[in-house]
């Protein structure tokens, strides 16, 4: 069952197309990862979601409802935290998630709260004002708001912005937690690919506001797109080679050096390939992470 | 909607920002009181120059009716500027906080929280007002005791006696209310166009000086706007002080000169709350949240 059903949104800024055409959807219990560079759209299609922006077309259906004539219903099932945890600094950690919890219509309870503040690890900080926080303590905050009334979908916008290592590695955990213990639908959007790698069931890219990708993450990664980073003697004559066979059109428009995105099994042929054109060959690098697919397609349809 | 009012009562008192407009009304009536404790017979022998060859007064002129009177109209011109510190905050002060996507992303809708956080500063307002008559009016009865209240007015002077003076102030506070909640109001219309703090407070208090001159300019161009501006009517709580009198010259116990005068104001007083409500209802609903 779709949780998240979007059709052919978009969204004008004047002549700005911020969001264009857009459509996708988001299954009960998935994992779903945003992805995106800055300005691609995904911020203002989270805040679509959330009704924060008004669409300037297409329709958005949560939980099998329309967002604009059921809004209030829907969102008693939704938590989210939007970019920045942006709080009231004169307020403690509790008195947040108090006064969040009286704006929803079930009972929640003291220790409904402490739960959350347990799972946030802010327990102990609880009683302390929030303009005493750490960037990723507010974060950590942010997510306790979006869970304390414990909804059915969870939308995280960039959730582990200013944590820790160790902050990161806790929120991942409770992001999978969410999913596979507790059935929570999330569609958490993070610049930490690897992070969304390792939580993420289904991705979306989307690049100027369309979306270029979507797929099992599995699927995406598959053995037929390796990245190649191939390291030479002659990045020039390296170059020339690849561009002038059959290997161009692996070749991947990057600045850092030579990249090709091509199957596992012509890595072998193409290593031959180079040093049978006299090319001095240091070193093959081959991965296959998302980052490595993203930028492939980010840069694929610049 | 009491949800969202108990929410937005809450945030308000506990931000410091809050008690200066209560500190700075206690410390301005303080040092009045206190002056005119000092030096009061000084200030009413000024204030009696011009009839003391003409008319013998006997008892108390200055009681705490008369002192309350004058604490009314320097103050009721300034608390606008204190109430506009909150109420022009309301909505602006979130989007500029942030917080306004965690408000407009729970289960109600932006016209509630309008409306809410609108009831939530009025709240404000009339407490604010409620502390102000404490401190004029009963804080001052109690240190200069009361008497009858003798006013000095442009032209003539006005006789209250002690007991028909109580229910005037009741009146004049009542009346200052909705002066003071047109100010709220038009605080609320400024925050929910900008996205940050202090624009809309600099706006709002620029808008109660800018019409506050047009309302007090005697140019004819003016006088066909004048009736429709807020500023003409919200000092009109002194016409609870002007008293009808008889063919003998002497005034009628309970009555007033110009109640049609209150009632009008009231009247503009209230469609303009309406307006600048309704106006900041329509605005953030279209609005598009990107802070």
């Amino acid at each position: 069952m779709s949780v998240i059903q979007v059709n052919n949104l978009s969204k004008h800024f004047g002549n700005l197309k911020a969001v264009d055409q857009l459509s996708f959807s988001v299954n009960a219990g998935e994992v779903f990862g945003f992805l995106g560079q800055n300005g691609s759209g995904k911020s203002t299609t989270i805040r679509m979601l959330l009704s924060l922006i008004h669409p300037t077309s297409g329709r958005i259906e949560l939980f099998g409802k329309s967002m604009e004539t059921n809004r209030n219903q829907i969102l008693e099932e939704v938590g989210a935290i939007i970019e920045r945890p942006d709080l009231y600094p004169y307020l403690t950690a509790r008195e947040h998630l108090q006064l969040f919890a009286k704006l929803r219509s079930k009972k929640i309870t003291t220790s409904r709260i402490d739960d959350t503040l347990i799972k946030v690890g802010l327990l102990e900080r609880a009683q302390d004002k929030v303009q005493t926080f750490s960037l990723g303590m507010k974060q950590r905050l942010g997510i306790a708001i979006a869970l304390v009334h414990n909804p059915s979908l969870i939308i995280l916008d960039e959730p582990t912005n200013g944590l820790d290592p160790q902050g990161i590695s806790d929120i991942r955990n409770l992001i999978k937690q969410l999913a596979q213990q507790e059935g929570k639908t999330v569609l958490v959007s993070s610049h930490l690919l690897s992070e969304i790698e390792q939580m993420a069931t289904q991705i979306m890219i989307i690049h100027r506001g369309q979306k270029i990708a979507e797929g099992p993450i599995q699927k995406l990664l598959d053995p037929n797109k390796m990245v190649v980073h191939v390291k030479t003697t002659n990045d020039a004559q390296a170059l020339q080679f690849i561009m002038s066979g059959s290997f161009s059109n692996y070749l991947l428009k990057r600045t850092d050096g030579i990249h090709l995105c091509m199957p596992d099994y012509e890595i072998p042929l193409f290593n031959t390939s180079l040093v049978n054109a006299g090319v001095g060959l240091i070193g093959v690098e081959t991965r296959n992470s998302l980052e490595d697919y993203f930028l492939q397609v980010t840069s694929n349809s610049n | 909607m009491k949800q969202i009012i108990s929410i937005e009562l809450y945030k308000i008192f506990r931000r410091p920002r809050t008690y200066i407009a209560f500190a700075a009304i206690a410390a301005l009536i303080m040092v009045i009181q206190f002056g005119l404790k000092m030096d009061g017979q000084s200030y009413a022998g000024f204030l009696m120059k011009d009839i003391n060859d003409t008319l013998t007064v006997d008892g108390k002129v200055l009681n705490g009716y008369l002192i309350c009177y004058i604490l009314l109209q320097l103050l009721l011109v300034h608390v606008p500027l204190l109430v506009a510190l909150i109420a022009a905050d309301m909505i602006s002060g979130e989007a500029n906080l942030g917080t306004l996507r965690l408000l407009f992303t729970t289960p109600y809708s932006r016209t509630q929280w309008v409306i809410g956080k609108f009831i939530a500063a009025s709240i404000y307002t009339i407490v604010l007002l409620i502390w102000l008559a404490f401190l004029a009016l009963f804080a001052s009865m109690w240190i200069f005791g009361t008497d009858d209240l003798f006013l000095m007015k442009s032209n003539y002077v006005v006789l209250i006696q002690e007991k028909d003076v109580l229910w005037r102030y009741v009146g004049a506070f009542v009346f200052a209310s909705f002066s003071l909640l047109t100010v709220t109001a038009l605080g609320f219309l400024m925050s929910s166009i900008a996205n940050n703090s202090i624009g809309p407070i600099v706006g709002t208090m620029s808008a109660i000086v800018f019409f506050t001159i047009l309302s007090t300019l005697n140019i004819p161009l003016f006088s066909i706007i004048k009736p429709y501006l807020f500023t003409t009517h919200m000092n009109n709580w002194k016409e609870f002080f002007d008293i009808k009198v008889d063919d003998n010259n002497e005034a009628i116990y309970g009555t007033i000169l110009n109640l049609a005068k209150i009632k009008t104001s009231l009247i503009v007083l209230t469609l303009h709350i309406i307006l600048f409500v309704s106006a900041s209802v329509i605005i953030t609903k279209r609005k598009d949240i990107l802070s």
